[in-house]
C-alpha cells in the first residue's frame, strides 16, 4: 500500500468506496492526489466521497464493468499506448485477447455503459499516459456473477500497460475484513490447505497426512469413520446454506460469522438455518444468527487475545492481549482445540467399542498430529512447518519489531512487499479474452429500479460490533437508503422520508437519504441493521467460479410508506 | 551539497536545505517545539523553537529556518531562554489553569514546557473563560478552545493527513480562534471523526469525549495491537485501566498507518465491554434433556452450562452426525475476524478430525 500511495502516478479505482471502507488507505490516496499531483480516475455508478477529488469520474451503469474496461483497452490499442515490450516478454495469448477487445469500440461501449465517448478517451489517456497507474478495487468488482471475469479484465488492463510487478502499479484488491487475507492463507477455503496448497494434489495430501498422523487412502480400505484427508473439493458458504435444505449439510460450526446479516436473501438463509440438525455458533455477541444456534460458545474479542492478523498487503502483524477474558469466555483457539480433542477421543473410543482395527486412529507420533497447544505461538510453529509462505514468520520475529509480508519462507528471509516483479506465478502472464455479460437480475415493470448494497463509514458489516458502539450509533443510528432527487420527486418524497423497498424476495422499510450520490433509477442500501437489512432483498445468483453472490445488482421497487 | 555551520560553538557539516531544527535534532541538540510536529509541514507560529543566529536582527524559528554556509547558532543563550519563557507566559496568560482536573495533564506539551521553563501564569493574565467548554456536539471529540494555543496542528493534521480541511482559523489578533468550517459544528463541516486532530493537539483543546475523566496518561497501560475492523491493518495502542479498555491512542511507529486512524478504529472500541457479551456457554434445553431437537416445552430455552458440558455435547453431536451422514455432512465457517492461528486450527479440525473440505468464510460476502 505504501508503494502505491507514494509512487503511483495515477490511480484507477473501480468498485471501491476507498475513503469509507478502507478509510486510512483512502486518505493516503487523497494525499497523493491533493499534494503529490497524482491523477485519479474513479469508475463507480455512485458519486462516492472520493470522486470529489477525482480527475475524472465515470458513472457506468451497474454491471457493465467489462464493457467499460474493454472499451478503455480498445482505445489504448487504437492509440498505440500499450507496453509492447512487456507484452512480448512477460505475457502470452495477446492476439486472441485483442480480437475480443476489438469488439468494443467506444460508441458501442458508451451505449452499454452510459459513459460518454469523450470521457472514455480521457480516462484511457490518463490511465495509459501515467506510468505506473495502480488499479484498486474491492467488492464493487467482485460481487457480480462476472466477478472473476471483472478481475481478469483488470489484470488484462495492467498487463497491457506493463504495470504489473512494479512499485506504484499492479492490481490491488482491497480486502474487506481485518483478517480475510489470513483466513484464506490459513486454509479457510474449501479447495486448498494453508498457503493455497490444493486439496486435490496427491503430494499435498501426503504431506498433510504425514504431518497430522493420518493414513492416505491407498494404505487401507475406506471406512466411514476412519481418519482420512478428503481430496474432494468442499462446499463454499454460498453452497453450504442451500446444501442444508438439500440434505447435504446436517451441521455447521460457525466461528464469528453472522450469515443471517451478511448472506444474500435473508429469508432463505433463515429457512436454511431453521432446518439444520445441529448449529454450533462461537461468538462474542448473541448475533441474529444465534437465534438458530443449538449451542452458543463465548469466544473473545481482539483486545483479549494474542496472535496475528494478515492485512490486505499480506503483512502479518501481532495482535496483543490487553485485558483479561470477559466472564467465562475462552480463547477461540482453545475452544476449537477442545472440540477437536473431544471429537478425537469420542471417535477413538467409538472405534474401540466397535472393535475396529487400531490403524484407523490418528498416529500421535506424527509431528503435528496433536492438539495440545500451549498458546498461539505454538500454533504458529505448526503453521511455519506446513505453510511455505509463512515458513519464516514467527511471533518472536514480529515481537522483535520485524515487519514481514509473505511470502517469507525462512526465518532469515526479509519478506516480500511486491509480488511478480520478475515473473508471474505461472511464468508468463496470460491475457484472457473477456466478454460483457449482463447481470443476473434485470429491472422490469414490477421492479423497475436497481439496488446496490454495501457498507457505510460508521458501521461494520452485519453491525454486531458497531451497533454496540455508542458514539458510532450517535452519528449513524439507523439505516439510510440513498435515493436520487429525481426519483424522490417521482415518488413524492417531499417532506416524507420513509420508503419501502421490495424485491422479488422480500421487503424492507427505511429512511430515505435524498442525494445525488446515486444516479436516477438506482438506490443504495446497507446491511448493518437487522430491521432494515438490504440482504432481505438480495439474491443468491453466484459467480460460477468464485461462488460470490451478485450483491451489487438487485431489481427493486421503491414506494412511499 | 554540504554546508558548514556552528551550533553552540560546535562545528557541524550538514546537508543544504535542512532546517536548523532538523540539524540540531540529528546532533542531539535539544530545541523545544510546540507547533512543530515531524509529520506535518512546519508553520513557525508558536515561537518556542526560536534560536539566536549570529548577525541576525531577530530570533529565528528553528523549524522553518534553513541553514546556510557559515551560520552560527545559539540554541540556549540567555536571550533565547528569556524569550521562550515570555512566550510561554503569554500562552498561559490566556489558558485556563485547571491542570488539576484536565484530562491531558501528564501528556500536555504546554504543561511540560511550562515546567521545563518554570513559566507561571503572569499576574496580569488569566482572562477567564472565553469560549464554551465542550462546545461541539461531535460524540467523539471534546472541544475546549479555551485551552487552544493556536498552534494549528489540528488544521494541518486535518488537511495534510486526512485531506479533509475541516479546521481553519477565524478572526485576527486576540480574537483569533480555530473553527470547523465557517464556524459550524464539526460534523456539519464534513468531519469524518477520525480524531487525527486530537492525536496531534499538544494541549487539552481537543481531547477524547468517550473517556473524558476516565484516566490520564500515567494511569493507563498501553498495549500495541492491530485493528479489528478493515483489511488495511492499522496498529494502535489500547489504553487499559483496571482491566478495561478505556480508549485508543495513535502509535507513531505503526507500520501501515503511522498516527492516522479512522473513526471505527479510534472510537469504535466500546463494544468490547458491552453488556451483551456472551460470557458463559449456552445450550438449548432439549440438549440437556436428551430429547430430540424441539422448540416445544421450553426445549429451545437457553441454559447456561459449564464448559465441559457444552464441549461434550458438541463433540458428541459432531461424532454422531459424522457417523450417520459422513464427514461431508458437516460444514465449518471460519472467521475473517479471528486470528491466523485460530483459522489454521479450524482448517485442521475440518480436515484432520472431521475429514471434510467443507470450510469457508465470509470472503465472498
Amino acid at each position: 500500500m505504501d508503494d502505491v500511495a507514494k509512487e503511483a502516478k495515477a490511480f484507477f479505482i473501480i468498485g471501491s468506496n476507498t475513503t469509507e471502507q478502507h478509510p486510512v488507505f483512502g486518505t493516503t490516496i487523497r494525499r497523493a492526489v491533493k499534494y503529490r499531483g497524482a491523477k485519479l480516475v474513479v469508475a463507480d455508478p455512485r458519486k462516492i466521497d472520493i470522486t470529489e477529488i477525482a480527475t475524472l469520474h465515470l458513472r457506468q451503469r451497474p454491471g457493465t464493468d467489462i464493457a467499460l474496461l474493454n472499451g478503455l483497452m480498445y482505445i489504448i490499442l487504437e492509440k498505440g499506448w500499450e507496453n509492447k515490450s512487456f507484452i512480448d516478454e512477460r505475457t502470452e495469448n495477446f492476439d486472441e485477447f485483442k480480437a475480443t477487445v476489438m469488439d468494443y469500440p467506444p460508441e458501442k461501449v458508451s451505449q452499454i455503459t452510459n459513459v460518454p465517448v469523450d470521457q472514455l478517451y480521457e480516462a484511457a489517456e490518463i490511465i495509459a499516459s501515467n506510468n505506473p497507474t495502480a488499479v484498486l478495487w474491492a467488492m464493487g468488482i467482485t460481487q457480480h456473477i462476472v466477478g472473476v471475469r471483472n478481475v481478469m479484465d483488470l489484470a488484462n488492463l495492467q498487463m497491457l500497460l506493463g504495470n504489473m510487478g512494479k512499485a506504484g502499479g499492479g492490481v490491488n484488491p482491497l480486502r474487506g475484513q481485518n483478517n480475510v487475507q489470513g483466513a484464506c492463507d490459513m486454509g479457510g477455503l474449501p479447495n486448498v490447505f494453508p498457503a493455497y496448497q490444493p486439496v486435490t494434489s496427491p503430494d499435498v495430501i501426503e504431506k498433510f497426512a504425514k504431518a497430522w498422523g493420518l493414513r492416505t487412502k491407498d494404505e487401507f480400505i475406506l471406512h466411514p469413520s476412519s481418519f482420512i484427508l478428503s481430496d474432494k473439493i468442499g462446499l463454499t458458504v454460498t453452497e453450504m446454506m442451500p446444501g442444508i435444505l438439500e440434505g447435504k449439510i446436517k451441521s455447521l460450526y460457525i466461528l464469528g460469522e453472522d450469515p443471517v446479516m451478511s448472506d444474500p436473501d435473508t429469508k432463505h438463509i433463515r429457512h436454511c438455518l431453521e432446518s439444520i440438525d445441529f448449529l454450533l455458533l462461537q461468538e462474542i455477541f448473541p448475533s441474529e444468527t444465534a437465534a438458530y444456534a443449538d449451542v452458543l460458545l463465548p469466544g473473545i474479542s481482539f483486545a483479549e487475545k494474542t496472535g496475528t492478523f494478515t492485512n490486505t498487503e499480506r503483512r502479518v502483524q501481532m495482535v496483543r492481549k490487553a485485558i483479561p477474558r470477559q466472564g467465562d469466555a475462552r480463547d477461540d483457539w482453545w475452544i476449537t482445540a477442545e472440540i477437536a480433542k473431544r471429537v478425537l477421543f469420542h471417535l477413538s473410543s467409538f472405534e474401540e467399542n466397535e472393535k475396529k482395527e487400531e490403524r484407523r486412529k490418528i498416529d500421535e507420533s506424527a509431528p503435528w498430529a496433536k492438539w495440545d497447544y500451549k498458546d498461539t505461538s505454538a500454533i504458529m510453529d505448526e503453521i511455519n512447518a506446513l505453510t511455505p509462505s509463512y515458513g519464516g514468520i514467527t511471533h518472536a520475529r514480529l515481537e522483535a519489531g520485524e515487519r514481514l509480508q509473505w511470502p517469507c519462507p525462512t526465518t532469515d528471509h526479509p519478506g516480500t512487499p511486491i509480488l511478480h516483479t520478475k515473473q508471474f506465478t505461472r511464468g508468463k502472464g496470460k491475457f484472457m479474452p473477456i466478454d460483457h455479460v449482463p447481470p443476473a437480475e434485470k429491472p422490469d415493470d414490477d421492479f423497475p429500479m436497481v439496488m446496490s448494497t454495501g457498507r457505510v463509514l460508521y458501521h461494520w458489516h452485519g453491525g454486531q460490533m458497531t451497533r454496540r458502539a455508542q458514539g458510532l450509533m450517535q452519528v449513524y443510528g439507523e439505516s439510510l437508503v440513498e435515493v436520487n432527487p429525481d426519483d424522490a420527486v417521482k415518488l413524492g418524497l417531499n417532506g416524507k422520508s420513509k420508503v419501502r423497498i421490495t424485491s422479488r424476495r422480500g421487503s424492507i422499510e427505511a429512511q430515505a437519504w435524498v442525494t445525488d450520490r446515486v444516479p436516477p433509477g438506482m438506490v443504495y442500501a446497507n446491511f448493518h441493521f437487522p430491521e432494515s437489512s438490504a440482504n432481505e432483498l438480495t439474491h443468491a445468483s453466484l459467480d460460477p467460479v468464485a461462488k460470490i453472490p451478485e450483491y451489487k445488482i438487485t431489481a427493486v421497487k421503491v414506494e412511499l410508506v | 551539497m554540504a554546508v558548514n555551520i556552528k551550533i553552540n560553538g560546535q562545528p557541524i557539516q550538514a546537508e543544504a536545505g535542512k532546517t536548523v531544527l532538523q540539524v540540531a535534532k540529528e546532533h542531539d541538540v535539544h530545541i523545544p517545539t510546540l507547533c512543530y510536529h515531524k509529520d506535518l509541514n512546519p508553520t513557525g507560529n508558536c515561537r518556542m523553537c526560536i534560536v539566536e543566529v549570529k548577525g541576525g536582527r531577530f530570533l529565528q524559528a528553528a523549524c522553518v529556518t534553513p541553514i546556510w554556509e557559515g551560520m552560527e547558532i545559539e540554541t540556549s543563550s540567555e536571550k533565547v531562554m528569556k524569550d521562550r519563557k515570555l512566550t510561554l507566559e503569554l500562552m498561559l496568560a490566556n489558558h485556563p489553569v485547571d491542570c488539576m482536573t484536565c484530562d491531558v495533564a501528564g501528556e500536555c506539551e504546554l504543561q511540560d514546557l511550562a515546567y521545563e521553563y518554570q513559566a507561571k501564569v503572569p499576574a496580569w493574565g488569566a482572562k477567564g473563560t472565553r469560549y464554551k467548554v465542550d462546545s461541539d456536539p461531535n460524540p467523539f471529540i471534546r472541544v475546549d478552545m479555551n485551552k487552544c494555543i493556536l498552534c494549528r496542528r489540528c488544521e494541518s493534521a486535518c488537511a495534510e493527513i486526512q485531506g479533509r480541511n475541516v479546521w481553519g482559523v477565524a478572526k485576527r489578533g486576540f480574537e483569533e480562534v480555530i473553527v470547523a468550517g465557517a464556524g459550524v459544528p464539526m460534523l456539519e463541516a464534513r468531519c469524518e471523526s477520525c480524531g487525527q486532530c486530537v492525536a496531534y493537539c499538544p494541549t487539552g483543546a481537543l481531547s477524547n469525549k468517550m473517556n473524558y475523566g476516565m484516566g490520564r496518561a500515567h494511569q493507563v497501560t498501553k498495549v500495541t495491537t492491530t485493528c479489528s475492523y478493515c483489511g488495511v491493518g492499522c496498529q494502535f495502542d489500547l489504553l487499559v485501566k483496571n482491566n478495561k479498555v478505556i480508549g485508543v491512542a495513535s502509535n507513531p511507529n505503526a507500520p501501515v498507518n503511522g498516527m492516522a486512524l479512522c473513526v471505527k478504529g479510534r472510537y469504535g472500541y466500546d463494544y468490547i465491554h458491552h453488556p451483551d457479551r456472551v460470557v458463559k456457554p449456552r445450550v438449548r434445553r432439549y440438549l440437556l434433556e436428551e430429547r430430540g431437537k424441539t422448540k416445544e416445552d421450553g426445549g429451545w430455552d437457553w441454559i447456561d452450562v459449564e464448559w465441559d458440558v457444552a464441549l461434550n455435547i458438541v463433540a458428541k453431536k459432531f461424532m454422531e452426525i459424522r457417523g450417520n451422514f459422513g464427514a461431508d455432512s458437516i460444514g465449518l465457517l471460519t472467521s475473517a475476524k479471528c486470528l491466523n492461528e485460530e483459522n489454521y486450527l479450524m482448517n485442521k479440525l475440518a480436515r484432520q478430525v472431521i475429514g471434510t473440505n467443507n470450510i469457508d468464510h465470509c470472503a465472498r460476502l
